[in-house]
C-alpha cells in the first residue's frame, strides 16, 4: 500500500473519520456497511463499482431533505490532513454531500496527494478546466459558538471514506 | 462614564468568557504550528505572496475583472461604503428578495450592510451561529474569527430561551446548534440571496476561498440562485496556488485548528443545481443552475490610500485569523468590545480603523496595545502589529490641537510638532523625570510617596494612586562605573554593558551585579554615560523623539563597536529597540550594525559558557528552586531560553510561567485608566506563581515592568535572573 494512503488513514482516524479500502468489487458493500437510512447519493461514475440498492441515487429534493446519509464522489484527498476534496457538479454533489447527517465519500486510491504542495498544484491543473468550484472537507462540520465545541452545525456531523483499491 | 469604569464594565461582564476562550485558541495556535515542518518558510512564504499581490494590486484587480466575467459574473469595485451598498441593494432589488442569508464577513459589517438593505424591506438573516446569535441580541461582534466570543453558553441560552419563547428550555451546546441549525435552515431554504466575504481570490481563475467551519456559507450559496460575495480589494491574490500557505496557517494562527471544516473554492456562478426542497419530483441531475447569478463587490474603502501609505500597508496583507487577538494580554481581559474599533477588532485593528475609518476613531482604542510584540510572531504574515500602532498613536498626537502646558513645555522636544496630552508627555520624556529623580534623591522618592502628591498625580497625570512609583537612586550606575577601573587581565571579550534608564537611575543593583559576573567569566567591561533608548517616548507615539534617541545611542556606541567591543543589554525591551524598532528610526547599516554586536546579558552569559567560560566561578544554584518569568519582547526575539539555560547550568531548578504579558508594559499599568486592565493581566501571573509547585521558588523576571508587577502582585521579592549568579 503506497505510504500516503497509509498516512490518510491515519489523518482520517486522528479526526474520528472512520475510513475503509476496499477493492471495487466491494464497494456497494463498504458503502451500505457505512450508510444509515435513509441514504442518497449522486452517481459514482465509475464503471467497475456500484452502490447498494438501498441508496437512492438521484435523488428528488424531498427525499434529500429526509435522507440521514449522503454519498458522494471525491475528487482527491490530502494525506496529511485528512482532507476530500469534493467538487461541485450539475449532479447536485454539494447538496448530497451537506445537507444530510453523515456524508459518505468514495475516494479512488490513486487520488491521494501527500501535502498541501501538492494539493494546490492539482487545483491549479484542474479547478477551471474539471470541476470550477470544490470544497475541501476535513471532518465533520462544527461550531464553537454556542459554548462548546459541537460537531455538526449546518453540516453533517459525521463523515466516512470508503478508499477503492484497484 | 470614566475610560476606566467602561473598562471595568466590560471586562466584569464579558471578561471571563474573553479570557477562556481566546487563551484556548491561543494554547491551540501553538500546538498546531508545533506541527509544521517548516512554519517560519511557510510564513514568509505568505508574507512574500501578499507582498506581490498588494504591490501589483491594480493589475491584479483588472485581471481578476477578466476572469469573474468570463466565468459568467460581474465584478463590481466600490469606491466607499455608499457606493458598495448602492450596488447591493440594485442587485438585491432586482431580485425583489424577502430573505438575503449571509455568511460571516468582517467586510459586510464594515459597509453595515444589514441596515442598508433593511432600508428597503429586504431582510438579511446571519447564518454563522455567533453571528445569528450576536443579530438576535442586537450586539457587536467581540472578535473577529468567533464573533460572540465574550457570550458564555449560559448566556446563548437564556438569550434563545427568551425570544423564541421555547416550550422546552433549551441549555446544553449541542440543544441550542441544532435549535439554530432547523431555525437557520428554514430561513436558508426561503431565501433568494446569498451574502458572503471572501478569504482570498485568484485572479487568475477567478476562484475566491472561503474558510469555514459550520457549512452555511455552502448551504447559502447553494440554497439561492444569486450570490453577492463582499470582498476588500486586499484580498486579491495572483494565483490559486498561491492559496496553499494560508489555508495552511490560517486556522492554525487563530483558533488553533490544523485546518477548519470546509475550504470552499469557488469558482462562481457554480454548477449547483438549485433546488426547491418541496419538489418531490424531479431528481437533482435534471434541475438545472441556468438562473444562477454572481456578483463580487470589491471594496476600496480607503485600501487603496493605505497601499500607498508606507506605515499602513503592511495592514493589507493581514488575512484576519485573529492571532493578534489571541496572543494579546490586554484583549484576553477586555475582548474586542474595548479593544476594537467601529468593525475590527485586536492589535491590527489600528491599522484597518485607521485606514477605514480614520485616525480618530483607531486612536479611541489603540493605547491598549502595550507595544509588548506577543503578536509580532504570532502573525502568519509578519505583520509589524506593535509599530502600526505606535505610527497611528503619533498621528492622533500630532492631530490633537490645544495649547501646549507651560508647567511640562520642557519635556516636549521640538521634533513632536502638535501636542501630545500631558501624560504621554511626562512617560515619554521619562529620561529626564529620571535624571531630576537621581539629582533629587532622596527627596524626590519622598515627594512622590505622599498621599497628596500620589492624588495630584492621579488628577493631573493620570497616574494610579495605586502604583508605587520607582525608587530613584542617588548614585547611578554610570557614577558608580567612573571611579571604577577594569583589573581584567587577557580579557576573553570586551564589552559596553549599556546603561538603560532603569538599571542607571532604579535598579543599579542589577548592573552592578551584571558587572561582577562578566568580570568573573573574563569579560572586561565599561559601562559609557549613553541616552535612554527612546523605548518610553516610542511607547507614547513620540517617533521623532525616539528618533532622536535613536541616533544619539547609535552615535554613543558606535566607537566602542569600532574598538571590538560587544554591546550587551540588561533591559529587554531597549535590546528589542535596537534589534526592531531601530529598524524603524535608524539608517539600515547603523540599525544592523548595532543589532549584530548587542546581546541580552543573559544571552552574552550564556555565549560565553558555550564558548569556555568557566561556571563555576559563579554563584552555586545548588537546586535551588526558581520560578522565572520571562519578558515579553525578549519572547519575541526569541531569547527565553538562553536565561533557562544559564540558570540550569549553574544548577538552578528552574520553572517558567506562560503568561504571554504581565500586564505592566512600561508605563501602561501606570495609568489610571488602564490600571484594572493592567492587574487583571497581572492576576494570571499571580495565580501561576501561587500554584502549589511555584508558591515557595524564587521569583526572578528580565525586564523591569515585569519586577515591577511580579512586586505588587507577591509576597516575595522578585529580582533580575543576573543576581542569582554572584554570591
Ligand atoms: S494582523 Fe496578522 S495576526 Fe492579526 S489578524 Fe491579521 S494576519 Fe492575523
Amino acid at each position: 500500500m503506497p505510504t500516503d494512503t497509509r498516512s490518510l488513514e491515519q489523518s482520517l482516524a486522528s479526526l474520528n473519520v472512520e475510513s475503509r479500502r476496499v477493492a471495487p468489487c466491494k464497494v456497494a458493500d463498504a458503502v451500505a456497511a457505512f450508510a444509515a437510512d435513509p441514504a442518497v447519493a449522486v452517481h459514482l461514475d465509475r464503471d467497475n463499482a456500484s452502490l447498494p440498492d438501498s441508496v437512492t441515487v438521484d435523488p428528488t429534493p424531498v427525499e434529500l431533505k429526509d435522507a440521514t446519509t449522503g454519498v458522494t464522489p471525491a475528487a482527491f484527498a490530502v494525506a496529511d490532513y485528512g482532507s476530500v476534496v469534493l467538487p461541485t457538479t450539475a449532479a447536485g454533489s454539494e447538496l448530497v454531500s451537506l445537507h444530510v447527517d453523515r456524508h459518505v465519500a468514495v475516494l479512488d486510491a490513486a487520488d491521494v496527494v501527500s501535502d498541501m504542495e501538492s494539493a494546490f498544484e492539482r487545483f491549479g491543473r484542474d479547478i477551471s478546466n474539471r470541476y470550477g468550484s470544490a470544497v475541501l472537507a476535513t471532518g465533520p462540520s462544527a461550531t464553537a459558538d454556542m459554548g462548546a465545541l459541537v460537531k455538526g452545525a449546518h453540516g453533517p456531523s459525521e463523515v466516512r471514506v470508503v478508499i477503492v483499491e484497484d | 462614564m470614566s475610560k476606566a469604569d467602561r473598562l471595568r464594565e466590560i471586562m466584569d461582564e464579558e471578561g471571563d468568557a474573553v479570557h477562556a476562550n481566546t487563551q484556548s485558541f491561543n494554547r491551540g495556535r501553538y500546538d498546531s504550528v508545533a506541527d509544521l515542518e517548516d512554519y517560519e518558510a511557510l510564513k514568509e512564504e505568505a508574507r512574500t505572496i501578499k507582498e506581490d499581490a498588494i504591490e501589483r494590486l491594480p493589475e491584479l484587480i483588472d485581471r481578476l475583472e477578466e476572469t469573474v466575467e468570463g466565468n459568467g459574473g460581474t465584478l463590481y469595485l466600490a469606491d466607499d461604503v455608499a457606493d458598495a451598498n448602492r450596488y447591493i441593494r440594485e442587485v438585491v432589488g432586482e431580485e425583489s428578495a424577502k430573505t438575503v442569508v449571509k455568511s460571516k464577513s468582517m467586510t459586510s459589517e464594515e459597509l453595515d450592510v444589514n441596515d442598508a438593505l433593511a432600508t428597503d424591506g429586504h431582510e438579511v438573516v446571519e447564518t454563522d451561529l455567533g453571528e445569528w446569535v450576536l443579530q438576535v441580541a442586537d450586539e457587536a461582534p467581540s472578535h473577529i474569527v468567533a464573533p460572540a466570543i465574550h457570550k458564555s453558553r449560559e448566556a446563548i441560552a437564556e438569550l434563545l430561551n427568551e425570544h423564541f419563547d421555547s416550550d422546552e428550555p433549551l441549555e446544553t451546546a449541542e440543544e441550542l446548534t441544532t435549535f439554530a441549525r432547523e431555525t437557520l435552515g428554514e430561513r436558508i431554504s426561503e431565501a433568494d440571496v446569498g451574502m458572503t466575504g471572501a478569504n482570498f481570490i485568484a485572479a487568475d481563475t477567478g476562484t475566491m476561498a472561503l474558510v469555514t467551519s459550520e457549512g452555511n456559507a455552502r448551504k447559502s450559496i447553494a440554497a439561492t440562485d444569486t450570490h453577492v460575495a463582499i470582498a476588500g480589494v486586499e484580498k486579491v491574490i495572483p494565483s490559486i496556488e498561491d492559496l496553499q500557505p494560508f489555508v495552511e496557517l490560517i486556522g492554525r494562527s487563530g483558533t488553533g485548528q490544523d485546518i477548519t471544516s470546509y475550504i470552499s473554492l469557488l469558482t462562481p456562478p457554480v454548477k449547483t443545481p438549485t433546488i426547491n426542497f418541496n419538489d418531490d419530483e424531479t431528481p437533482l441531475s435534471a434541475l438545472d443552475d441556468d438562473d444562477r447569478e454572481f456578483h463580487l463587490v470589491l471594496i476600496d474603502n480607503g485600501r487603496m490610500a493605505m497601499r500607498n501609505d508606507d506605515d499602513l500597508r503592511e495592514t493589507l496583507y493581514c488575512i484576519r485569523c485573529s492571532a493578534c487577538s489571541n496572543v494579546c494580554a490586554n484583549f484576553q481581559q477586555v475582548g474586542g468590545h474595548a479593544f476594537g474599533g467601529e468593525t475590527y477588532s485586536g492589535g491590527i485593528a489600528t491599522g484597518w480603523e485607521a485606514g477605514v475609518e480614520g485616525t480618530d476613531v483607531a486612536g479611541e482604542f489603540n493605547d491598549l496595545c502595550t507595544g509588548c510584540s506577543r503578536c509580532v510572531d504570532a502573525c502568519p504574515v509578519k505583520i509589524d502589529i506593535p509599530w502600526i500602532n505606535t505610527v497611528v498613536r503619533d498621528r492622533v498626537n500630532r492631530g490633537k490641537a490645544g495649547k501646549i502646558d507651560f508647567l511640562v513645555d520642557g519635556l516636549t522636544p521640538d521634533d513632536e510638532a502638535g501636542n501630545p496630552p500631558l501624560q504621554k508627555r511626562l512617560f515619554g520624556n521619562f529620561e529626564t523625570v529620571a535624571k531630576l529623580g537621581s539629582a533629587l534623591a532622596p527627596l524626590s522618592n519622598w515627594l512622590a510617596d505622599t498621599t497628596v502628591s500620589k492624588r495630584m498625580m492621579d488628577r493631573f497625570l493620570g497616574i494610579d494612586a495605586r502604583r508605587d512609583l520607582p525608587e530613584f537612586k542617588r548614585e547611578t550606575l554610570t557614577e558608580w562605573c567612573t571611579d571604577r577601573d577594569s583589573t581584567i587581565q587577557n580579557p576573553r571579550r570586551q564589552a559596553v554593558l549599556y546603561p538603560d534608564l532603569y538599571t542607571n537611575h532604579v535598579q543599579i543593583e542589577r548592573g552592578k551585579a551584571a558587572i561582577r559576573v562578566l568580570e568573573t567569566l573574563g569579560v572586561d567591561v565599561v559601562v559609557p554615560t549613553a541616552p535612554s533608548s527612546g523605548r518610553a517616548p516610542l511607547s507614547q507615539g513620540m517617533v521623532e523623539t525616539a528618533r532622536d534617541h535613536a541616533e544619539r545611542v547609535a552615535d554613543s556606541l558606535d566607537p566602542f563597536i569600532e574598538e571590538g567591543r560587544d554591546i550587551v543589554v540588561i533591559e529587554p525591551s531597549d535590546l528589542a529597540m535596537f534589534e526592531r524598532e531601530y529598524e524603524q528610526l535608524l539608517d539600515l547599516a547603523t540599525q544592523e550594525r548595532l543589532a549584530d554586536e548587542s546581546y541580552e546579558i543573559m544571552e552574552y552569559v550564556f555565549g560565553l559558557l558555550e564558548n569556555g567560560a568557566d561556571a563555576a566561578a559563579l554563584c552555586e544554584g545548588a537546586g535551588e528552586h526558581v520560578a522565572y518569568h520571562s519578558h515579553c519582547q525578549q519572547r519575541t526575539l526569541g531569547l527565553e531560553g538562553h536565561t533557562v539555560a544559564v540558570l540550569e547550568h549553574c544548577g538552578f531548578d528552574v520553572w517558567t510561567s506562560d503568561v504571554e504579558c504581565c500586564g505592566m508594559a512600561g508605563s501602561f499599568g501606570y495609568k489610571s485608566d488602564y490600571y484594572d486592565v493592567s492587574m487583571a493581566a497581572g492576576d494570571e501571573l499571580r495565580r501561576q506563581f501561587h500554584e502549589k509547585d511555584t508558591q515557595n521558588r524564587t521569583v526572578v523576571a528580565s525586564g523591569t515592568s515585569c519586577l515591577e508587577q511580579l512586586d505588587s502582585l507577591l509576597e516575595r521579592h522578585p529580582t533580575h535572573p543576573i543576581e542569582l549568579l554572584v554570591d
